[in-house]
Parts: C-alpha cells; structure tokens; sequence
C-alpha cells in the first residue's frame, strides 16, 4: 500500500513528525518499507503558458518560446524540446530557481538570451525517463508555483501490509490505527447521502446471494466523461502507483483508496435489460478491459446482463461495458464479495487487480452504501450528472458478522508472560473500534466489521500486545525440567564425517536439489524415474535429483570455466527417487575428485589422482563406523561410470554406493580429457557405527616374509588375499600388498604381486623352522588354487 | 734445561701452525707419545742425580702438561672448526613453505547451520528433520494456512508431478510431525532445506531455514522474547539490540518480526541495512491455538512458540557475503574462504 503522507493527514491531524509516523505504524505491525519526498527539492518553478514559438535565429534545433508566467512581462526562454505547443501549461524554473542539477542563471543561449528554463518531469525529480517538458493541465492557474499547484511538500509512505490487514487497504484503515494510538481525532472525508434527482433504477438481480451477500448500485445520467480529473485527484493516483484512465474510473479509484471499497462503473448504455450476479455457465466468455479473453466456468461469479457476462465479479470489468470519454450514462457498483470466490477467479486467470487484492482479504460489509454515496459526490462534482435512487440487494444472512469473543483475563498473562491491567485492556480495545463489556473472568469484546482477522481470543490478546508494544513485553528465560537426551556412539555424527574429508582436502558445496532433467538422464540412464517440478524455474531445474553426482558435476563444470585444475568436492544432501507409487527421500553423501593428487609443491613431483585414490578415502569413511567388515567392494556396471573402473559399495550384500571414474563419454562431453573420480554412499551407512570391543593382543615379536608372485590379470589381489589368509591359520596375523608390478620381466596377461606375509603367535615366540613352513603353505595354495608361480 | 725450553718452543710452533685432526695426533706421538721426545726425557731422569732428578722431574712433567694442554686446545678448535663447516653446508630455506597435504573447507551454511543447533543444544533442544518433499497438510492446512489463502498461490510454490506432493515451503511442517510423533512437553531446532518458485539477484529458490518450537505450559511471548535475544546476542558474539515487530504468520498469533541493530553498521546505517539501521532476521511467535489443536495438544493447558530464522541470511551477516547467489554456486575462490 502506497500513499500520500499528506492525504493521511486529512483524515487524521495528529502532531506527529513523518518520521515518528513511520516508526509507529512500523511498531503496530504496519510495516514501513520507505517514506520518499514526492518531488526532489527545488525552488522558483512556476506554472506559465506559451504565447508563441518561433525559430532560433541561430540554431536548427533549438526555438524561441514567449511564456506567460502571469507577470506585467512575458518571458523569452530558448527551448530544445520538441512536443512544446502553443497555449501549453508548463512549469516555467525562472532566473534564480534552483533545480536539483542546476541553478537558473540569466544566460544567452547561441546568442539569444533565454530568461529562464522550460522543465521536463525528470528534471524536477518526479519521476524518472520521462523526456520532453512537462504537459500541465489546461486549467492550472498562471504564475502559481509549482510546489504549491502540485502539492509537493509531500511523501509517498509505502506499507508492506500483511495479509491478515486488508481493512489497512486504505486511507481509512490506516488512519484508524493512528488514531488508536495517539488518541487523536478521525476525520472522515464527506460520505452524506446524495438526494437522487431522478427516478431511473438498474434492475439488479443477485442469485448467488452467499457469494454475494450485498449488492448496492445506481444510475448516474448526463455525466461527461470527457473533462479532465483534477490536478488534486491525479497526483494523489500516482502517489499510490495507479494510473489516471478517465474521470469516472479515477474516481472509483481514489474512493477505494480513500475508503477500502472496490466500485465499478459500466457504461450504462452497453448494458441490456438488468444486472444479473450469478455463476458463469461454462464455455460462456467474457473479454477483460485488459483485453484478455476468459473462458468462463460454472464456479465464477459474474456480474451479467440480460445477454452475457459484463465483468468477473471483484476481479475486473468487462471491455464491452467499461466506460470511454463518450459515455453519457453509467451504473455504478459498490458490493461485498465473498473473499475465496474471488481468489479462486483471480488464480484461475492470474488476474490480480487493486479490487481482487482487496476483496480476497476482506473488504467491509457495511461499507457499500457509504462508498455509492461518496463516489456519486465526486462524480457529480467532477463530471457533473443526475443521480437515480440506490438499489440495495441484501441478504443478512450471509453478510459476515463480527463474532463475539470472550476474552479472560488469566489468559493475557499466559500468553504474554505480562500483565496488563483492567482499565489498560479496556481503553486499547475501545480505541481500535472494539465494544467491551466486562463478564465474568474477563470481558466479552465484539469487534468491528473491518476486521476479518479479528476470529478468537487470541486474535484479541494480539492487538493487545500490539498496542501495549511489543517493546514493552519483558524478556524473561525459559524455565524447564533438565533431563539428559539421549546421544548415542553407535551413530558416527555428521559434523565427524564432514571434518574427515574436509582434512582430507575435500571442499563442501551446497548444490540444487533441483537438477537438469537430461543430465540426470543421460547419467542414470533409464535405471531412475525422475520426480520432475509441475512449475519449475527453468530445464536445468526441471527434476528432483536422484543421486548428487549432476550437483557435484555442475560445480565441476564451473570451477572448470573459471581456471581451477584440480577440484576434490563433497556434498551432503537428500536425494529423492520414485518407487512405484512411494516417494523416496534419503540423504547421500558424495564426493568428486580431480586433478593433481595434491596442490602443486617444490620438491614432490605430483601425480594424477585415480580410482584408489577415491577408494583410499570411501575406506577412511567406512572406517569411522568400526564395521568395515560388513561392506564391501565389487566391480560392478553403472552407466555414469567407466566399466572397468567402476564399483558398488556392499552393504551385506546390497549396494549402498557407487563409485569409480565417470565414464569417458560423458567426459568427452564436458570437453575433459582427464579423468574425474566419484563417489556416492547412502549417509546411513556412514552412520551406523559399532562400539569397538577389545581383543587382548599378542605381545611376543613378529616377523615378516616378503614373497612375490606371479598370477594371471584375472586373479584378483583380493582373492590372492583370501586364499592366503585360508591357508595361513593361526599364524598369520597380516598380509600387505606392497607392489603390483607389469612390464618387463612379466609375461603380458600376467601381473606381479608383491607381498608381505606378517606372523605372530600369541602365546610365544615363533622359531624360523616354523615361520618357514607356514610361507611353504601359503605358497602351495597360491601355486595350486590360483595357478601362481613364484618369483625368485 | 735448555734442551726442554727449545723442545717446548718448537712443539708450541708445531701444534700452531697445523690444520689437521691426524698431523695434530702424529705430533702428540711425537712429544708425548711411547717413543715421544718427552717419554724419553723422562727416561733418562734415571741417570741423573738425586739431588737433580726431582728437580728436572718436575720441568720435564711441567713441559709434558703444558704440551698436552695446547694439544687438547687445538684439538677442540679443530673439532669445532669441522663440525661449524659442516653445519655451514647444511643451512636451509626456513621460509620455504612446508610440504602437506591441504584441508579443505566446510560450506558456510555448514558452518552457521551447526553453531546455530551447538547454541541451541546447551538449553537441551533436540535437532530434528522432516521432508523435504511434503504434502499440503503438513506444509499448509495444520499450519492454519487455508487452501484459499494468498501463501498458497503457486507462483511461491513447486508443486510435483507426482499427486498432491510439493515442495516443503517453510521448515515449519517440521513442528507438526514433531509434536505428532513425539507430543509435549518438545523443545527442539528443525533445520533443512526449502524451496519457493523465486529467483533474483536477491531471491533463490532453494535456501536454508531453521525453525524453533517450545510446546510446554507455562510457556509466554516473554520467554520467545528472552530466548531471542539471548540466541543472537551469542550467534554474533556482541550485544545486540533487537526490536520485536507485530506481524503475521498464520500459524502463530500473536506475530512478530524481529529486526536486529545492524551488525555491520551498529545502527549507523549501511548498504547491508538498506541505511535503516535495522537488518530483519526472523519471524516468530506464539503456536496459533488451531495448530496445537490440529495434531490433538490441549491448547488450553499448552501454549509454545516457534521461530524460524534464515541459515543463508544470517551467513550473509555473519560473513559479510553480499551476494545470496554465491552460496550455491560453489565457486572455490569463494568457499577456500570458509
């Protein structure tokens, strides 16, 4: 809500300072978003006419204008604009004015001297843009500065206005929660009734009384839509962000703003037989004055005549029924509409209009008859006209009354943590508009019909607080019972497994829980249902994410752009995904790595990072929760990632992650050529931890045989590592593997491995005889069950 | 006599003008040694009187020591010598950086996300979760938020492709599914991720919430008041001034606003205050009566509040971040920073 400081003041003279204005309707919950000097600050700018135009003698562009500034002497002043015309009011800044650029001197311009300046808009700080100079109305009075013509000493307040306060849309409401404050004095503008001059009288026929509960209209003839709206009228507009269309629709506008009362004025002579409110029938149209053409449904109101639907109730008129200069006879509506049947006409056809936003938040029921009769004054001043009687349709049953609510005193200080006395309650109550009568335990309060919000006790305590001053409330601790929460070890906590991969160089990054739709699918292929957005912002936000890799490739992607040649990222988040008909939502934590293995230093020549760099650090997660041994690792398939370099995270059997080198295709798009590593575990995993519990260890030496072997490519180190430990018994306490080796020497499809055999016994020390005839062992099996040879 | 006296002087003259750890141990050997000039002087005190012989024992002795002295004297500037050259050629760079492995860096929400719930946690509130994907109920109509109500138009929502689901607006669902499954007395944070169809350079369509509830008796805006306070006040470890601002959120009644002194400017007026001298931080208030009613608490015996403050915005404070967007862009030239 926009307006002017200066209109407020006429409806309440209070001694208040602008800024003090400000503060206080801020601290009852009218929020002040700014309060701005409607023009910028200058002096010596008055209203002339030109007498004449004629040429520079000097200068093509430039003309000679005579001005009229209503002294013995007209003024020559040079001028450069082009849309000046002869008897043009405008704002003359004579020598000496000072402009928020310039001061006005006596000067000769291409050797004709100019006494003074013709000025545009956006030289006097009105606004911004507007070129050309500054068009005033025919009737603004000669020599009459503009500051005074204008009304300039004024400030625009801007309300952000919550939705709860749609009796604030006004004038009217705003000054009433002045008055509630400073105790000052309403002054409301004339709303006596008009004695009608003649008998004319709209049929009005209301079928959808529940929707429309009050339904107040007239007739106004011989009305001339052509004259122009005053100067006054159409500054105070603008200072509320509404344009000026004609007078008849100017004036509708300035008493919804004055008042909170939405009105409507059709052109009579387009309108057939009667006014009809009623439900559309499907498939019937209605074009808008906006030009939108609706296609009507059986659950919008509409305001009809005899033939078709004229306006969409509350919303906005028709075109073929609006008002235009020529309009000789109008029918003027002021009614109460039911705020959810307007909401819905409003979101059906995102039309939202100063009427719809007003009747969706509840606009007064008892204010119809008062807005006819102060629009049908201004009309009749402005456009002149005969006034017909008032046709009044209402059904009492629906209007909404203002419940009576019961308010205990007990309850304040429950709610509030404050107690406010007796009479305290009563005077803040009485000076918003309330009628209190003490009963029982407290008071029983009716509230007025402006305010919707106003429903049950605790809306009352509000405006109480609200009044008191939320300032005012102590600040008081919480007291409650201590008791010990429960936090267990068998949770590994996020913030544990965050500061592991964070030392491990890994940044965190916060991405989108919305992704590209094709990214995602060109990585999981068909092996995930998408959960796409009905609304969403763009197609690279269009799905939910399934996995947090398209996030952590993204980022990727424009750290690439910007330079950066080794990335490692990491990202905790949810990730959503569609099982028949269940929607999933569980959280994963992922990572990426690329580039150098570490930042560039002197003295260590770097290396590419690879696959076990990643699994080093999917390892030293798994490690946290003590339970390694329930997971592991098996080469598996995933479309984002190289088939030969790819594995699934077991969980007991089931994969809980993946991870490997994304897939050379999909590199190749990004235009990379190295690789880039990824993981992605479900969080739970990394959770769930096991208490350790402790084994008595050996404390006799051990001793290590260094063996190496020769197997096939396919024989897997693990499977080396398994039949080893079969054979090894209880000697065996360890296994390293501390080479795999190819190339020279190894024969190809054939690979060395390189191990360390570690042995201890528990009990005692081990002699060599025995040590060496547990590697023998060990050594038989490798040859026997895996075809290996061993090396020298 | 004089033999001694020359044998002293040309020893002296040896042991001066040597550089040498092995020459300087021949010339011992050669004074002082078995066969040394001295061992054999010391010999032949035999063949001298008794009268002479204690005399010229003791020069000879006087010699011997004198000899050893300068020997061992030199001996040490040698070894000092050496080992000065050999820490002469091993001096280093110290102002090399060392050699590491690099850490790398928490997220800035990460970071204000978990002092907020550490700040918390000290008066016993519990951290929970919800969804993020959630149903109109818990996101809208427990929260006392009608279906024809202007917070549920779809220009602020994202609805799903997928029945009636959509995604979580507020963080404030969270306290309907807590107080469903865990009931009163409750006292807990509820931090997370939401989302509404929004975006400009001020304006993200994802962004971070944390939601406060307390549902107990006894509970009074005078206590929201205080908690409020006493949380900002050690989030930016200064005093703080705060003002509380009639507002309105469906779910809570009576509604405030709370605006803070600014904390870069300390009321003074700057660009992160818009020159107000006030930065608005959050919105709270007192649990409305329909919400406790409509997952079956008696709002009679029960009053609570809740607040909800945002993680973005207050890392924006906090860190002097001017730009929303840069938090979920992942630009490490920003996030090195954290």
């Amino acid at each position: 809500m926009r307006f002017s400081e200066q209109w407020l003041r006429e409806f309440v003279a209070c001694n208040l300072t602008s800024a003090e204005i400000s503060e206080q309707l801020t601290m009852v919950g009218l929020e002040v978003d700014a309060i701005e000097p409607v023009g910028a600050d200058f002096s010596g700018v008055v209203v002339g006419q030109v007498l004449s135009i004629n040429p520079h003698p000097n200068a093509d562009r430039l003309q000679l204008c005579e001005v009229d500034i209503g002294q013995p002497h007209a003024l020559a002043i040079v001028c450069g604009a082009k849309n000046v015309y002869v008897d043009m009011k405008v704002a003359v800044a004579i020598v000496g004015a000072v402009l928020p650029d310039l001061k006005i001197k006596r000067s000769k311009i291409r050797g004709v001297e100019s006494l003074g300046m013709l000025c545009s808009e956006t030289e006097l700080g009105l606004t911004k843009n507007i070129d050309g100079i500054m068009d005033l109305p025919i009737d603004a009075p000669i020599g009459c500065d503009i500051r005074e013509y204008l009304n300039l000493d004024d400030n625009v307040i801007t309300i952000e206005l919550t939705p709860n306060r749609g009796d604030c849309l006004s004038l009217l409401g705003i000054a009433r929660e002045i008055v509630a404050l400073t105790h000052s004095k309403l002054s409301l503008p004339d709303l006596s009734k008009v004695k009608p001059q003649i008998k004319d009288k709209f049929p009005v026929n209301v079928t959808t009384q529940a929707e429309c509960p009050h339904y107040v209209g007239r007739i106004i003839r011989e009305v001339n839509n052509a004259v122009v709206t005053p100067a006054w009228m159409v500054e105070r507009l603008l200072r509320s962000d509404i344009n000026t269309i004609s007078p008849l629709v100017d004036i509708t506008n300035y008493v919804m703003l004055e008042l909170g009362q939405p009105l409507h004025a059709f052109d009579l002579s387009k309108l057939q037989g009667s006014i009809c409110v009623r439900k559309a029938k499907e498939q019937e149209q209605l074009t808008l004055i906006d030009g939108q053409k609706i296609n009507l449904t059986s659950d919008m109101m509409v305001i009809a005549d005899d033939k078709k639907p004229q306006a969409l109730a509350g919303v906005m008129g028709g075109a073929d029924s609006a008002v235009s200069t020529n309009t000789e006879a109008v029918f003027i509506e002021s009614a109460y509409f039911d705020p959810i049947i307007v909401s819905k006409a409003s979101r059906a056809y995102g039309v939202y209009t100063d009427s719809s936003h007003r009747f969706e938040r509840g606009v007064d029921p008892k204010l119809q008859l008062q807005a006819i009769e102060r629009v049908t004054q201004l009309i009749c001043s402005i456009t002149g006209g005969k006034v017909g009687p008032i046709n009044e349709v209402s059904a009492s049953k629906y209007v909404p009354f203002a419940p009576s609510i019961h308010l205990r005193r007990e309850r304040i200080s429950r709610v509030l943590g404050v107690t406010i006395g007796d009479s305290k309650v009563v005077e803040i109550l009485q000076a918003l508009g309330m009628q209190v009568a003490r009963k029982g335990d407290g008071w029983d309060v009716s509230t007025p019909s402006f305010r919707f919000d106003l429903q049950e006790e605790v809306d009352i305590i509000e405006e109480l607080a609200r009044i008191y001053g939320y300032n005012n409330i102590p600040a008081k601790q919480m007291r409650a019972d201590l008791t010990i929460k429960p936090c267990s070890e068998r949770q590994v906590s996020l913030s544990r497994i965050r500061s592991l991969l964070v030392d491990k160089d890994y940044r965190e990054v916060v991405t989108y829980s919305f992704v590209d739709g094709q990214l995602q699918g060109n990585l999981f292929a068909e092996t995930v249902q998408p959960i796409k957005v009905s609304n969403p912002i763009s197609s690279d936000m269009s799905v939910m994410r399934s996995s947090l890799w398209p996030g952590l490739l993204k980022t990727f992607l424009h750290n690439k752009r910007h330079q950066q040649t080794r990335m490692r990222f990491f990202e905790v988040g949810t990730v959503f995904m569609q099982n028949s008909n269940d929607l999933l939502q569980e959280q994963n934590l992922a990572g990426l790595i690329y580039g150098d293995i570490t930042k560039e230093q002197w003295g260590e020549s770097g290396r590419q990072v690879d696959f076990f760099d990643i699994k080093g650090d999917v390892e030293a997660l798994l490690q946290l929760t003590h339970a390694k041994g329930s997971l592991q690792f098996c080469a598996t398939d995933h479309p984002a990632l190289h088939p030969g370099q790819s594995a699934s995270i077991n969980y007991l059997g089931n994969p809980v992650g993946y991870l490997g080198a994304l897939h050379p295709g999909v590199s190749k798009e990004f235009g990379i050529n190295k690789s880039i590593y990824l993981f992605e575990i479900k969080l739970s995993c990394v959770y769930n931890a096991l208490i350790p519990e402790f084994k008595v260890f050996s404390k006799y030496p051990v001793t290590r045989r260094d063996v190496a072997i020769l197997v096939g490519e396919e024989v897997k180190v693990e499977d080396i590592i398994s039949n080893i430990k079969a054979n090894g018994l209880d000697l065996l306490r360890d296994v390293e593997i501390f080479d795999v080796y190819r190339g020279e020497g190894v024969a190809d499809n054939q690979k060395s491995v390189a191990l360390g055999l570690v042995f201890q016994h528990y009990a005692r020390t081990l002699v060599d005889e025995e040590i060496e005839d547990a590697v023998q062992v060990i050594l038989k099996g490798l040859s026997n069950q895996l075809n290996a040879v061993i090396r020298g | 006599m004089d033999n001694i006296n020359h044998l002293v002087v040309t020893a002296k003259q040896q042991i001066n003008s040597i550089n040498d750890l092995t020459e300087l141990d021949n010339i011992r050997v050669q004074y002082l040694g078995k066969k040394g000039a001295l061992t054999a002087l010391l010999k032949n005190l035999n063949s001298l009187s008794a009268d002479e012989r204690p005399k010229m024992g003791q020069i000879v002795n006087e010699a011997k020591t004198l000899i050893a002295q300068l020997l061992q004297e030199k001996k040490e500037h040698l070894v000092n010598a050496e080992l000065n050259a050999k820490l002469a050629t091993e001096v280093i760079d110290i102002t090399l950086p060392g050699r590491r492995s690099q850490i790398g860096s928490l997220h800035p929400i990460t970071k204000v996300r978990t002092r907020m719930e550490e700040l918390f946690r000290t008066l016993g509130f519990d951290v929970i979760e919800g969804p993020e994907i959630e149903d109109e109920f818990h996101n809208f109509t427990a929260l006392n938020i009608p279906e024809h109500h202007p917070a549920r138009a779809a220009t602020d929502t994202f609805y799903l492709e997928h029945g009636d689901y959509l995604l979580r607006t507020q963080t404030s669902p969270v306290q309907i599914r807590a107080m469903e499954e865990f009931g009163v007395p409750i006292r807990a944070i509820a931090p997370g991720k939401v989302y509404r169809c929004d975006y400009d350079p001020t304006h993200v369509p994802m962004f971070h919430q944390l939601e406060g509830f307390v549902v107990d008796e006894n509970i009074t805006f005078a206590n929201l008041k205080g908690i409020l306070n006493d949380f900002l006040e050690m989030f930016f470890e200064k005093k703080v001034a705060t003002r509380f601002r009639p507002s309105y959120f469906p779910f809570t009644e009576p509604s405030a606003e709370v605006d803070l002194r600014c904390v870069l400017c300390d009321g003074e007026g700057c660009r992160v205050c818009g020159n107000t001298g006030w930065i608005e931080v959050l919105g709270c208030g007192m649990v409305h009566p329909k919400v406790l009613d409509a997952v079956n608490i008696d709002s009679e015996k029960y009053t609570g509040f809740a607040f909800g403050m945002g993680i973005d915005r207050f890392a924006m404070f906090k860190y002097q971040i001017n730009d929303l967007r840069l938090l979920f862009e992942n630009d490490i030239r920003f996030l090195e920073q954290f």
